[in-house]
């Protein structure tokens, strides 16, 4: 199981260690930092690193390296799982994953990895367990703290840890019941060069995040199991589910029932393949061009919506990686505004809302390096958007009921389709 | 306020500082300074010094302050064991505390504290809190028992803890259940033979109703647990089944993956024409897409899961290839990652879409991502045939694009492409010799030195052009000098009128301006051979190739079927077995898909051996790398594609290493005497009868079974010890004489010496050091000669040897270059071993197994020979190659002749099934017939060499 853990920042310091085990001494990093230099770009580190004792299994999150020492035979799914599952409750109790938001709070994040795995084996990973245990770093409780002399570490039991089920604390009553959902999908597709028709066209997954979440404001929750019904839920080639849904019901019914854990959680998720057509909500016009022997390129691009759709395309940011040679680039926006990072030679045009009368442009000239060889490789475009009101796939939620109770809670539902790993190539 | 303050205070007093605070009298001044001292410790500053301290702020009701000293204490208990046993009283109190918090807390952490003392006082609560009323404290207890166990394994048994957590499985409570199973199995694996995990059908069942109900974690174990589980018959298979499939729609990419496991290793026991397996294989597919839409970490676990799974059942995700279409944004190793499955998943269907992809790939900017993806093409031409022009068409139009790699990558592969379609697309040669300047990689270079060579009547300028390569043949690498020299010998018995100079110039280079004794000893050969009789030359020189095969990296069935039991662990990411890689596993207990069953019972029917189906199904494939014949027609370039990262070097190394060696033991019969060779002179010739030109089995599998080292856990045996011999004779190592033999006893290998000094001074400073060998054969300890070696003394010395050093495929196979170093020079020689010291003790294979086995082996790997002048009956042959661990599995008679089946096992994990046929009658003319079956045919002979060294002696 899980040995030791080491957090270690982009310039290379180990800022953090825990060993669940025996102290592993630090010097096993030094196998980490050897393919560290290897991969040259952070993201491509391996993330399982064979040493002659030990395995090392890391993940790469805002900007941290959680490196996992690994002495005997283990899923290695599960120590990323794990390791992911650290980061969240970072971000959760801080706000932000960070070295600084990680240092400021040592001592809680020790008694969170402490809290969290037990002799290598996870103990307490549900957030609403861990903030019984733990209570999260606030302004307020410091102050208070310091002045009562009272903890900030729960001494009762928490009651979800025994419980079946884990995700709830038991015997909470509300006076009201609420329940919001959002269903938020994400469009991965690749499309072809081949004149914007899209021609390699790959639903990943439609949908990627929190679909469902159960209300936010912190008195109006459940403790009444729910039945959610979609209205085609046979649309849907894949799902992997919360915990509290009842699978059996899902397999003969196809219906969501469940006891909602409290606050924000993601119900379900789901996968739609490219063999169910659904259309792609937007279009990229493009000529990225560079001549022969002169050192300049042309580049010009346009964004459009797709016919029928009755609802506004926003939030569209493109981010394209120029070819190393590329020197600056002098362009014109018919809206929005651009950037171009020398260093990275990242382009960035953030064009906000389509209005389908006036397409957004983007046009100029690219100065390439003189002298250097005319780039052999096409940029891909990356593309970033979000429409408000839709769920792309044509998922509904279409009833939800409650036991026990007479009223009708209040349903409200929010559709969201965003572009997920959205690439245009050129 | 935050934390950070606690890192401020760095000046000189520190330590003394925090002392006064942890004294202090205010009960929030000391929860301060134990938290700065916590601080200290998590950036791992030395705060030792201040344990009493510390423990002295334990005994409190602030339950924050309690943990932090707790934190402390397991941090520094080791290196104040003595300090430490003042906190124990204060444990065994907590663990009777009302609060079951406090007591899982208390047992929690004192398990955490790796000091025998405080172990001594943890075995009563410890056995309270197993059998307490709170299912909390009695989880946390189940994995304090595994803690306890990695600290004093003796303890736990004596106590009788295991069989307390055996019970535990049957808790009421699903998290105890967990618990129970994930410590057992943790503990399980440090104890192979043990049954702790011995599963029927009740303990199962508990298990699968405590798998809906407990945490994510929790499942994992059970799942893994479970995959262990050999159901008695299909129904049962069944039946476990349909439970484990809903975790398939588990958030919990680890918990699908271990699902995934189950499912795959229990439907070998479905019948194929259930209506129940084609649903399982049509759940298995969205499961596995969906985890590619995870981080990318997740993800590469997942590919090279997939990976496998492709490998064994490519139904289930012939669909989708569009997922494993790269972004340009993912990380590099789950590209490769992804590469790799598109082409195993290529099929005529879809290779147009395929090579579209692949063709966008090779204008990608990362130059490794280029060059795979370049392969690809290649590999994909010589998969699917109806491909092959259009993947040389899409090739072509990648070497217009002048990108250098690119083309070089190109014109590899295309050399490939032409050994698999032989005469069909020359035309683009006069293409290909357009960038013949560009070129400046030995691999692109010997690539297309071979293509000239090998149309030399095609290319008008074939001399031109090898000439212009000939006048740097020194600065070229050795790959490029054997291939230039084949091509001109090539070129010369095709146009002999006009290249008798170039030839000569060649020769004369190769053999006489040359060190390396390779490209000297081809030289020589091709001199004979042309001098002698130019028409022999011709035949083997421009002799028939064997086929390319089609794919050169799949891995060997039965590997890949123990891989499967192991989809989801890292020995799935490596695709190694455990045994091969993990430490402290060593003699773990193989994993083998369990045999179909229900319809199909005898095991005659062909689903007895699934892994015999699966090989059935492929084609006869022709190893494309190291095959001998291959090698004379000089194809000595690495293998066309690269397997795992991990094994790819040394198997290059190896397979380059065997062509360069391979040609002399072939040529042997030829050329009649071995010609002059400097290191391998007064060699034994091997016996040249067992060279098929179709060596069997994918050979990149088969070397890299020969390499994953697996060290057999020894039981008493005492094999053939062969007598010493002289290695080194004195006059070439300045008066050092050394001579030796080779022994396995009780499961060790050494190498025992006998050091002369015929010299007239004294020597010391001996030491010694192997060059890599096939089977990783290496000192286990230095050298040890403890006085000086006076002149005309000799001293004996045994040197226990390993099996873990470095592997190189060498030849013959059991050759072993040592060096042995001393305070006048170093000397080097060379030896051969006896294989069978390499026999392990665990050799014997199941009955069954060996059925299966024998049957699943191609009949190509069959090799037969005779041992003569016998004289042994069976009874005694059969006892005799015990002791060298050469296990009798059964014997019959049959027309008079009695037939021996026997199995042995290599150290390095490759089974040899042998057929013993002895003709019984006048003792002195008994003849044995000795056939052998092996995935790694190359090994055969000398297998048969240690028989006749056995039963001869």
């Amino acid at each position: 199981m899980i040995h030791s853990l080491f957090l270690i920042n982009c310039s290379g310091d180990i800022f953090l260690e825990k060993h669940w085990k025996s102290v592993v001494s630090q010097s096993v990093c030094d196998y980490f930092f050897e393919a560290q230099e290897k991969a040259i770009d952070v993201e491509n580190v391996p993330p399982v690193i064979s040493t002659p004792h030990h395995y090392l299994i890391s993940i790469y999150r805002d900007k941290i390296f959680f490196v996992s020492v690994i002495q005997t035979e283990v899923p290695p799914l599960f120590v990323i799982e794990f390791l992911h599952r650290v980061a969240d409750t970072f971000q959760d109790y801080f706000g932000e994953c960070s070295e600084t938001a990680i240092k400021d709070n040592v001592v809680i994040v020790y008694e969170l990895l402490e809290e969290m795995l037990d002799n290598g084996f996870p103990l307490a990973t549900e957030s609403n367990i861990l903030k019984e245990l733990i209570k999260p770093p606030t302004i307020l409780r410091s102050v208070v703290n310091s002045i009562t002399g009272s903890s900030n570490v729960g001494d009762t039991l928490p009651t979800g840890q025994l419980s079946n089920i884990p995700w709830r604390r038991a015997g909470v009553k509300y006076t009201n019941n609420e329940a919001y959902f959002d269903v938020i999908e994400e469009i991965d597709a690749i499309i072809d060069k081949s004149d914007t028709k899209i021609f390699n066209l790959i639903f990943n997954s439609v949908e990627e995040s929190d679909n469902f979440c159960v209300s936010v404001a912190s008195v109006k929750k459940f403790h009444l199991p729910l039945c959610c019904y979609l209205q085609n839920p046979r649309l849907l080639d894949d799902v992997s589910f919360h915990p509290c849904i009842r699978f059996k019901r899902w397999e003969s019914e196809r219906v969501l029932s469940f006891i909602p854990p409290d606050g924000n959680f993601r119900l379900i998720s789901y996968r739609v393949s490219s063999q169910n057509l659904v259309a792609i909500p937007v279009y990229v016009k493009h000529m990225i061009s560079f001549k022969e022997n002169s050192s300049s390129g042309r580049f010009d691009v346009t964004i459009g919506p797709k016919q029928n759709m009755g609802k506004t395309v926003e939030g569209v940011v493109m981010t394209v990686h120029m070819p190393k040679a590329v020197l600056n680039m002098n362009l014109t926006a018919t809206q929005g505004s651009y950037t171009f990072d020398p260093v990275t030679k990242v382009l960035t045009w953030d064009v906000g809302k389509i209005t389908p009368q006036k397409l957004p442009n983007l046009k100029g000239i690219v100065n390439l390096q003189s002298g250097a060889p005319k780039p052999e490789e096409n940029p891909s475009l990356n593309i970033q958007f979000k429409i408000q009101q839709l769920a792309i796939s044509g998922l509904k939620v279409n009833r939800l009921d409650m036991y026990g109770e007479k009223y009708k809670p209040f349903k409200g539902v929010k559709y969201i389709t965003k572009a997920g790993k959205f690439q245009v190539r050129t | 306020m935050t934390d950070s303050k606690y890192f401020t205070t760095t000046k000189k007093g520190e330590i003394f500082e925090l002392k006064a605070e942890l004294n202090s009298d205010k009960k929030e001044k000391k929860k301060e300074a134990v938290k700065k001292v916590i601080a200290s410790m998590t950036v791992g500053k030395d705060v030792s010094a201040l344990f009493p301290d510390v423990v002295n702020c334990m005994q409190t009701d602030n339950l924050e302050l309690k943990k932090l000293v707790y934190l402390y204490l397991m941090n520094y208990a080791k290196s104040q064991p003595d300090m430490a046993i003042m906190a124990v009283n204060t444990f065994v109190k907590d663990c009777e505390d009302p609060n079951p918090l406090i007591r899982a807390l208390a047992v929690r952490t004192m398990g955490c504290i790796r000091v025998d003392k405080i172990t001594e006082y943890l075995c009563e609560p410890l056995r309270k809190c197993l059998k307490d009323e709170d299912p909390y404290v009695r989880k946390t207890a189940a994995v304090c028992v595994a803690k306890l166990h990695d600290i004093n394994a003796q303890l736990v048994e004596d106590q009788g803890f295991l069989d307390t957590l055996k019970d535990l499985i049957s808790d009421s409570n699903p998290m105890v259940v967990a618990n129970a199973v994930a410590a057992l199995s943790e503990i399980a694996e440090s104890h192979p033979s043990s049954n702790l995990l011995d599963l029927n059908p009740q303990s199962i069942n508990k298990l699968l109703t405590a798998l809906n109900e407990c945490t994510e974690w929790g499942q994992i174990f059970i799942l893994d647990c479970l995959a262990n589980y050999m159901p008695k018959d299909d129904r049962e298979a069944q039946s476990i089944c349909e439970r484990v499939t809903p975790r398939l729609s588990h958030a919990n990419s680890a918990v699908v993956l271990s699902a995934v496991k189950v499912l795959m290793k229990f439907m070998e026991m479905l019948s194929k024409d259930l209506d129940y397996y084609g649903t399982l294989l049509k759940k298995l597919a969205p499961p596995l897409v969906t985890l590619l839409s995870a981080e990318p970490e997740l993800q590469y676990v997942a590919l090279r899961n997939i990976n496998l799974i492709v490998q064994k059942r490519p139904e289930i995700l012939k669909h989708e290839m569009k997922v494993f279409f790269v972004k340009y944004n993912d990380p590099i190793y789950v590209k490769l990652e992804k590469l790799d499955i598109m082409i195993r998943l290529a099929s005529q269907a879809n290779i147009a879409q395929v090579l579209a992809e692949l063709k966008e790939y090779a204008t990608e900017v990362d130059v490794d991502f280029v060059r795979k993806a370049v392969r690809a093409i290649g590999r994909c031409a010589i998969k699917v045939e109806q491909s092959a022009e259009r993947c040389v068409s899409t090739l072509l139009d990648l070497i217009q694009t002048k990108v250098n790699y690119v083309v070089q990558e190109a014109i590899v592969v295309i050399k490939d492409i032409f050994r698999k379609y032989p005469n069909k697309y020359e035309s683009v040669i006069a293409t290909l010799c357009e960038n013949l300047d560009s070129l400046d990689e030995p691999e692109a270079r010997a690539a297309m030195i071979w293509i000239v060579g090998e149309y030399a009547e095609r290319i008008d300028n074939a001399d031109e052009l090898l000439e212009s390569f000939l006048e740097g043949f020194h600065d070229e690498s050795t790959q490029v000098q054997l291939q230039l020299l084949t091509a001109i010998v090539k070129l010369f018995l095709k146009k002999p009128t006009e290249t008798q100079e170039l030839v000569q110039q060649v020769l004369s280079l190769a053999t006489q301006d040359s060190d390396n004794p390779d490209l000297r000893d081809r030289g020589y050969i091709y001199w004979r051979l042309l001098s002698t009789d130019p028409v022999a030359a011709k035949e083997v020189v421009l002799a028939e190739k064997p086929l390319i095969s089609e794919e050169t990296d799949l891995i060997e069935p039965t590997l890949l079927d123990e891989l499967i039991c192991y989809i989801g662990t890292l020995a799935s990411v490596y695709h190694k077995p455990p045994s091969a890689f993990v430490e402290g596993s060593r003699g773990v207990v193989h994993k083998s898909l369990p045999p179909r069953t229900g319809s199909s019972e005898s095991t005659e029917s062909p689903d007895a051996a699934p892994s015999a189906v699966q090989a059935a199904e492929q084609p006869a494939v022709i190893p494309t790398q190291g095959d001998l014949l291959g090698d004379l027609l000089n194809l000595d370039l690495g293998p066309p594609v690269s397997g795992p990262p991990i094994a790819t070097s040394s198997v290059q190394m190896g397979a380059v290493d065997l062509l360069g060696g391979g040609l002399d033991s072939l040529l042997r019969s030829d050329v009649g005497g071995s010609p002059a060779m400097g290191g391998s002179a007064g060699f034994a010739p091997a016996p040249s009868t067992a060279m098929p030109a179709n060596l069997g089995a994918p050979l990149g599998s088969g070397l890299g079974d020969l390499f994953d080292l697996t060290g057999g856990v020894g039981t008493l045996s005492g094999s053939y010890v062969a007598p010493k011999t002289v290695w080194l004779p004195a006059m070439k190592a300045k008066g050092l004489e050394i001579s030796g033999t080779f022994s396995r006893q009780v499961g060790s290998i050494s190498m025992d010496l006998v050091l002369t000094n015929k010299a007239l001074q004294v020597m010391s400073d001996f030491a010694i050091q192997f060059n890599r060998n096939s089977f990783g054969l290496a000192p286990a300890a230095p050298l040890q000669v403890h006085a000086p070696l006076a002149p005309n003394q000799s001293v004996e010395i045994s040197l226990p040897l390993n099996t873990v050093g470095s592997v190189m495929k060498m030849d013959p196979l059991n050759n072993l270059q040592v060096a042995v170093k001393n305070n006048i020079d170093v000397f080097y020689f060379s030896t051969l071993y006896p294989l069978h010291i390499l026999f392990v003790e665990d050799g014997k294979m199941e009955r069954q197994m060996f059925l299966a086995t024998w049957k699943d082996i191609p009949n190509e790997n069959e090799a037969q020979f005779q041992i003569k002048d016998c004289s042994l009956n069976t009874d005694a042959v059969s006892s005799k190659l015990q002791g060298s661990n050469i296990f009798t599995i059964a014997k019959r008679n049959v027309e008079g002749q009695d037939m021996l089946y026997q199995s042995l096992k290599l150290t390095n994990g490759i089974w040899v099934l042998a057929e013993l046929r002895i003709q019984p009658g006048n003792p002195s003319f008994t003849v044995c017939q000795l056939s052998l079956k092996c995935r790694a045919p190359e090994v055969s002979q000398y297998i048969y060499q240690a028989y006749e060294t056995i039963l001869k002696n």
